[in-house]
């Protein structure tokens, strides 16, 4: 007769009551809290020194998809699922292509011009549908960026198939390497941080149950704005920022590669973290890139990894690493 | 103009009604989405041109094969797919959105576009309504869209396996307590939609030729029609793909051809602002939307 086991979980021992409350009692330990934040920032700062010239554009693109997906979690804890992210980074992109093509704004205006009215444009654009919860709100926002695409396609307003060309670059390469690195970081610590506070708890409680958070006399509405707004501005910000480094906007930044890659990086990394959606799309772009030989197909294997992740690991890659790096795992025997 | 306006959207809303019967069956009468429609769609459209151009199959087996394969899929992808998700709305959504994009974009990834992917018109040929000629596949398509549409709600209400399909759609525990097997009851029911998106492509994709991004534009105005015409109502469907499909002919010939996809959108709008239950939705009214 075989002994079974079962596999035991033990918090680490510096863990003291809750996830963010630790005794420190050795530099050791110090060390040991600190590394997962510490290390990331410092390889991110370090990176676009060391980079070839390729894999720097690599790293403003993962940056950028990295906002997104961040974004889009932001949004699903706040419990809606937008199937569109592209609307809000074209918003934010063609905006910054006007401010600076028809407008002639220096490029240090139009791109926090274009991040603000870009999330506010998108709120406005939102709101009637603010109401619906779930796939309805999804199925508006996959179906808004592909009529965009059209109308921009059929009537050649704002530069039509041709897009707005000519537009002002930044600087340097180190100019746009660091200020996107420096966003993501900024996104990626401010929406934790945010997430943390009562503001936060709230807007995750619209996600859990809307009903009672409504009984508590919120306006989740309101909220539900507020958040869009916050997530639009974000997205907004990579597409102008985008536009200054493509020196052009044109209908590709409405391609479903901005809706689809935020949410498979999402989904692999590990939702409602943030920190995962990052690892996501750190994991998922440069793959891509080194894929790039075989052209279209990346989409498929997006969809693919998408639907697979879903069904097979749902909690995501961070979720892993984060229970492997906090407890202990042991296998011991099942008593009888 | 008027006349070949009023015939043209008649067609037109055959045509939507033929194309929402399949995810309407799946995504409103028993509640299961499947985001994978489109693709499911265009997919039977490439099957029966690999089986009848490639493999040299003659079209009316080449189509029954089609349609058999797709709903196999269907069923597939409930068992591989859905039945892990059941429940979680959002990840059935997520998950046979790749799905469905992943079909897509492989098609795209292939090039398979041009004047050459068309699938054989069943008859051919051409009548006068008036002063209007009508090619006779789009009488075709008036004639099996209306006799589906007509079989649908016979079968939703009159057939122990189409109440079972409203039942899980209403309460899910209530139906097991009656001795539905739900899961095998929604297998089923993704499998008939998928049949139904076969049905459907056979019928329609003759007219024009074979593209990708019509996937897409199946996929949104399946959606805007079981939306407009409320969960679970056939008659809902039948009303919604008239007022859609007149208003885009409408769309069409006044404003111009460009316009005509944003009709279902502002129609979707103006559903959810206006009655959010659409327009003969009865079920989860609450639940689902608000």
């Amino acid at each position: 007769m075989t002994t079974k086991k079962r596999k035991e979980r033990l918090d680490r021992g510096i863990k003291v009551r809750s996830d963010d409350i630790f005794a420190l009692t050795s530099y050791r330990e110090m060390l040991y809290v600190a590394v997962p934040s510490v290390l990331p920032v410092a390889v991110l700062l370090i990176l676009p020194l060391i980079l070839p010239t390729y894999w720097q554009k690599v790293l403003i693109s993962t940056s950028v998809f990295a906002i997104l997906a961040m974004s889009w979690d932001f949004l699903v804890s706040v419990g809606m699922v937008s199937l569109g992210q592209a609307l809000f980074f074209g918003v934010g992109g063609y905006l910054a292509g006007v401010l600076d093509h028809h407008l002639h704004l220096p490029i240090w205006l139009t791109i926090p011009l274009a991040t603000v009215l870009g999330g506010g444009l998108c709120t406005v654009c939102l709101v009637p549908v603010l109401r619906l919860r779930g796939i309805y709100f999804a199925m508006v926002t996959l179906v808004l960026p592909l009529m965009i695409e059209r109308i921009i396609e059929a009537t050649g307003f704002l530069g039509g198939t041709e897009g707005l060309t000519g537009l002002k670059p930044f600087p340097s390469i180190y100019a746009e390497l660091y200020l996107i690195v420096a966003a993501m970081l900024l996104v990626l610590f401010a929406v934790r941080r945010m997430m943390s506070t009562d503001y936060g708890l709230v807007l995750r409680a619209i996600q859990e149950n809307d009903r009672s958070v409504m009984s508590g006399g919120i306006n989740i509405y309101y909220l539900k704005a507020q958040a869009l707004f916050l997530g639009g501005c974000a997205c907004s910000f990579c597409g102008a920022f985008m536009t200054h480094v493509y020196m052009f906007v044109g209908m590709p930044a409405f391609a479903l590669d901005y809706s689809i890659l935020p949410i498979a990086s999402a989904v692999v990394g590990g939702m409602g973290t943030f920190a995962g959606s990052t690892l996501g799309a750190f994991i998922l772009v440069p793959l891509s890139e080194a894929l790039r030989g075989i052209g279209g197909l990346r989409t498929v294997i997006y969809a693919l990894s998408l639907t697979v992740f879903i069904v097979a690991l749902p909690e995501g890659v961070f979720h892993y690493i984060q229970r492997k790096y906090k407890q202990f795992e042991r296998w011991v025997e099942v008593e009888r | 103009m008027l006349e070949v306006t009023l015939i043209y959207g008649f067609i037109n809303s055959v045509i939507l009604a033929l194309i929402a019967l399949g995810f309407s069956l799946t995504f409103s009468i028993s509640g299961v989405s499947n985001f994978a429609y489109g693709a499911l769609f265009i997919l039977a459209g490439y099957m029966v041109w690999i089986f009848v151009n490639l493999l040299s199959i003659p079209f009316a087996v080449a189509a029954i094969l089609s349609v058999l394969l797709t709903a196999l899929l269907g069923a597939g992808l409930y068992r591989f797919v859905l039945l892990r998700l059941r429940g979680l709305v959002i990840s059935e959504v997520i998950a046979t959105f790749g799905v469905g994009l992943a079909i897509l974009e492989f098609f795209r990834y292939l090039g398979w576009t041009g004047f050459e992917y068309t699938l054989p018109v069943f008859t051919d040929g051409s009548v006068m309504i008036g002063n209007t000629y009508i090619d006779h596949q789009r009488l075709w398509i008036v004639g099996a869209g209306t006799s589906l549409a007509v079989g649908l709600y016979l079968f939703t209400h009159y057939t122990k396996v189409g109440l079972a399909f409203r039942g899980i759609a209403q309460d899910e525990r209530t139906a097991l307590t009656l001795g539905v097997n739900t899961d095998r009851i929604a297998g089923i029911s993704v499998a008939f939609g998928a049949g139904l998106a076969a049905t459907a492509a056979i019928l329609i994709l003759p007219r024009g030729t074979i593209a990708v991004n019509e996937g897409y534009d199946v996929l949104v105005n399946a959606l805007a029609v079981c939306i407009i015409g409320g969960l679970g109502s056939t008659a809902g469907v039948v009303a919604a793909s008239f007022m859609l499909g007149y208003a885009q002919m409408f769309t069409d010939s006044y404003l111009g051809p460009h316009w005509k996809m944003i009709v279902p959108l502002i129609a979707i709008l103006l559903i959810l602002a206006v009655r959010p239950s659409g327009l003969f939705g009865k079920q989860k009214e609450l639940e689902e939307r608000i």
